[in-house]
């Protein structure tokens, strides 16, 4: 995962994981959550997208839609997600179980909550191998997950096999949960911010695991986070949401060192610096995430942005479409012009703090 | 496990000695003087003197107390009028009954034990896969039926459903006979047919309450972040729902119907009286109105170690439920 990849000419090489203008919206007693509005995004085998954006700006909800988690009676989903080639939108439950696990597995944020507290772990991770390999026996599918929890570095596999969730710290359960979702080397893994209940050292430990695993089974990887360290040491392409839509997108090169929407600069002046002047201030964004069931007219992040009266007042009545940045494969949804945009950023961040 | 059963086992004994004891004095150390309480209608002071005598009602409290325990666990004499030796357990006699306090239990109990036990479990049963199944099909028809279902149970009494119940099924229709009770022993078809009324009473009553219990621990359940976890994993929806949901939903309810259980078998006063079945809840019954202290002491002595086992059990039940629990 580390950045600079020995990559398979990339043209040649098809997205694993397409997916085109996906919306999700949810309807619920106050109104009409707005969750996902138009993403788009893809992921090739062996790479690796994160996720960044504050709470609430539909991360978890897109990657849900993914797997087919949402309750259908409540969820209105269009657009389209490719795995593999085929449309998962409008799939129905029988034939997205099949591929549940097998073609796409998931992380979630919250281990302990995550794994069921009756069963101990090994029964948990047979159960994931045997629905796809059901012809498995019990000995085979048991062989298969000490396997795999030695290779997520358990301990003693064997003998923790026996164990219940409660009886593991905080980082081995991640590994645990690592395990149950690679048990069936998918080709597609979504880990929804996998590593933030955890201290930095074994963060750092997992996220090393899951970089291994991925150069292993060749694995497309969506990563879902709020942490821009993370995303400099994982990270091939970068998506930045807010209120539900992307709005800045491209290579983590790109995204991290020449971010081009404020909302991104914004992002990267509150991250702490390592390298940098200590006494350097942090300045979060000001101002609160938008309200997904009414959203601000214009461009969602303009309540909050600082250039937003730049634009002739098309921030308030236009929303900003994706459009080309500059470079190649890097796209912007913001009404400033480049010009301006490239004069802003100087006073904004300096980028080469985070990366 | 077995350090568990003991501590266990022995807080019960304590709970029982204590209870025992407070029952004790509350009984025979009232002001009222209990050869009074006991004696039926016309007692002139000779007999009084004399049920005195036969009770040991003169010797210092704590022999009396030792003399009673005595008789539960190795049997004592008790006078020649009151039938001379009364085998362990012997719970004293009753002059209301004219019969020791023993046999009138053993009379009683498999009454209540046959009215309670197969109620139960229908009403588990009802209870439990109704508010399953509602929950599964939220919103639709029949999460509505269900839900209609539970309210009526909820605010219906029982000796109202009952009469009802009676009436119709009994007085009217002529589908099952006036409700008694045969030994399921003498005549296992008779026993069920005497009692198949109490049993509907109750497990429509009860499966109302659980109905709506399991419902609402099913539905948060299915919210639990486990739950979405089996989904992703690609499980069917009978192995999510089945295997990793209700396992978790139906914990609680064990120790809810356990509770419900062991204090049901204590007596269940409406019903029999209801139905006309002399069990344990008739029998306290009469012995309050009539004022037979041996008898409610028995009695009082039952309802509590059903309602101490039932603890037990639930504890037990529980740790093979839910791993985390342990039986220290
Ligand atoms: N099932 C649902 N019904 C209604 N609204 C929902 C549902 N799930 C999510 N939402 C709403 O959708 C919006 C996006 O939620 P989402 O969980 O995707 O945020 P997120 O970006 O993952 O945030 P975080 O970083 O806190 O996890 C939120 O406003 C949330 O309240
Ligand atoms: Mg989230």
């Amino acid at each position: 995962m580390a950045p600079p990849v020995p990559e398979p000419d990339p043209a040649q090489s098809q997205p694993y994981l397409a997916v085109r203008d996906l919306t999700v919206r949810f309807d619920t007693e106050d109104g009409v959550v707005r969750a996902v509005n138009g993403v788009s995004f893809s992921v090739r085998p062996g790479r690796t997208l994160c996720v960044v954006g504050e709470s609430g700006s539909g991360k978890s909800v897109a990657s849900l839609a993914i797997l087919g988690l949402h309750n259908p009676r409540r969820t209105r989903l269009s657009g389209q997600i490719l795995v593999g080639g085929r449309d998962v939108v409008g799939l129905d439950e029988k034939q997205i179980r099949t591929m549940r696990g097998r073609s796409m597995a998931m992380i979630f944020q919250d281990p302990l909550s995550a794994l069921h507290p009756y069963y101990t772990v090994g029964r948990q991770i047979v159960e994931a191998y045997r629905v796809h390999h059901p012809s498995a026996g019990k000995a085979e599918a048991r062989r298969h997950a000490v396997a795999m929890l030695g290779r997520v570095g358990i301990p003693q596999p064997d003998r923790r096999f026996d164990r219940y969730p409660h009886e593991f710290s905080g980082g081995m359960r991640q590994r645990v949960m690592i395990a149950m979702a690679l048990v069936n080397h998918p080709d597609l893994l979504i880990a929804d911010e996998p590593t933030t209940a955890l201290d930095v050292t074994v963060q750092a430990q997992i996220l090393d695991l899951l970089a291994d695993l991925q150069s292993e089974f060749n694995t497309a990887i969506v990563l879902i986070t709020h942490d821009l360290g993370v995303v400099s040491q994982v990270a091939h392409d970068v998506l930045v949401m807010y209120g539900g839509r992307a709005v800045e997108q491209g290579t983590v090169e790109q995204v991290l060192r020449r971010p081009q929407h404020p909302y991104t600069w914004g992002l990267l002046a509150s991250v702490p610096t390592l390298r940098g002047d200590p006494d350097a201030d942090l300045t979060p964004i000001s101002g609160s995430p938008p309200s997904m069931i009414n959203l601000p007219a214009g461009c969602a992040f303009h309540p909050r942005c600082r250039y937003a009266g730049e634009t002739e007042g098309r921030s308030t009545t236009e929303i900003p479409l994706l459009r080309p940045a500059g470079e190649p494969d890097h796209l912007v949804a913001c009404h400033l012009s480049d010009a301006d945009r490239a004069r802003l950023r100087e006073h904004e961040v300096t980028p080469t703090e985070v990366a | 496990m077995l350090r568990f059963l003991t501590r266990r086992l022995l807080s019960a004994v304590l709970v029982l000695f204590a209870v025992s004891v407070l029952s004790f004095l509350m009984f025979f150390a009232l002001p009222r003087d209990p050869v009074t309480a006991m004696c039926p209608k016309n007692c002139n002071p000779a007999r009084l003197e004399r049920v005195r005598q036969e009770l040991g009602l003169s010797d210092p409290l704590y022999q009396q107390y030792v003399g009673y325990m005595k008789g539960i666990f190795v049997g004592r004499d008790l006078s020649s009028a009151l039938g001379g030796h009364c085998d362990a357990p012997c719970l004293g006699y009753s002059y209301v009954n004219s019969e020791p306090v023993t046999r009138t239990i053993t009379r009683v109990l498999p009454v209540t034990l046959s009215i309670v036990l197969p109620a139960a479990v229908l009403w588990l049963a009802l209870g439990v896969g109704l508010g399953m199944i509602s929950a599964l099909r939220r919103g639709t028809l029949l999460d509505r039926l269900a839900i209609g279902f539970s309210l009526a149970g909820a605010s219906l009494q029982l000796y109202f459903v009952g009469a009802v119940l009676l009436l119709v099924f009994c007085y009217t229709l002529h589908v099952v006979p006036v409700p008694h009770y045969t030994s399921i022993w003498s005549n296992p078809l008779d026993w069920a047919d005497g009692l198949v009324l109490p049993w509907v009473t109750l497990a429509f009553l009860f499966s109302a309450i659980y109905a709506r219990l399991s419902r609402a621990q099913m539905l948060e359940t299915l919210s639990e972040d486990f739950v979405r976890t089996a989904r992703a994993k690609g499980l069917s929806k009978s192995t999510v729902y089945g295997r990793h949901a209700l396992r978790a939903a139906i914990t609680p309810i064990v120790t809810i119907a356990g509770m419900d259980v062991g204090a049901a078998l204590g007596g269940t006063v409406v019903t029999e009286t209801t139905f006309g079945l002399q069990g344990l809840g008739r029998t306290v019954w009469d012995a309050v109105r009539e004022g037979d202290l041996p008898t409610l002491m028995a009695t009082v002595l039952i309802a509590a170690v059903f309602v101490v086992v039932a603890n037990i059990l639930v504890d037990v039940l529980y740790a093979f439920i839910d791993p985390r629990v342990r039986l220290r």
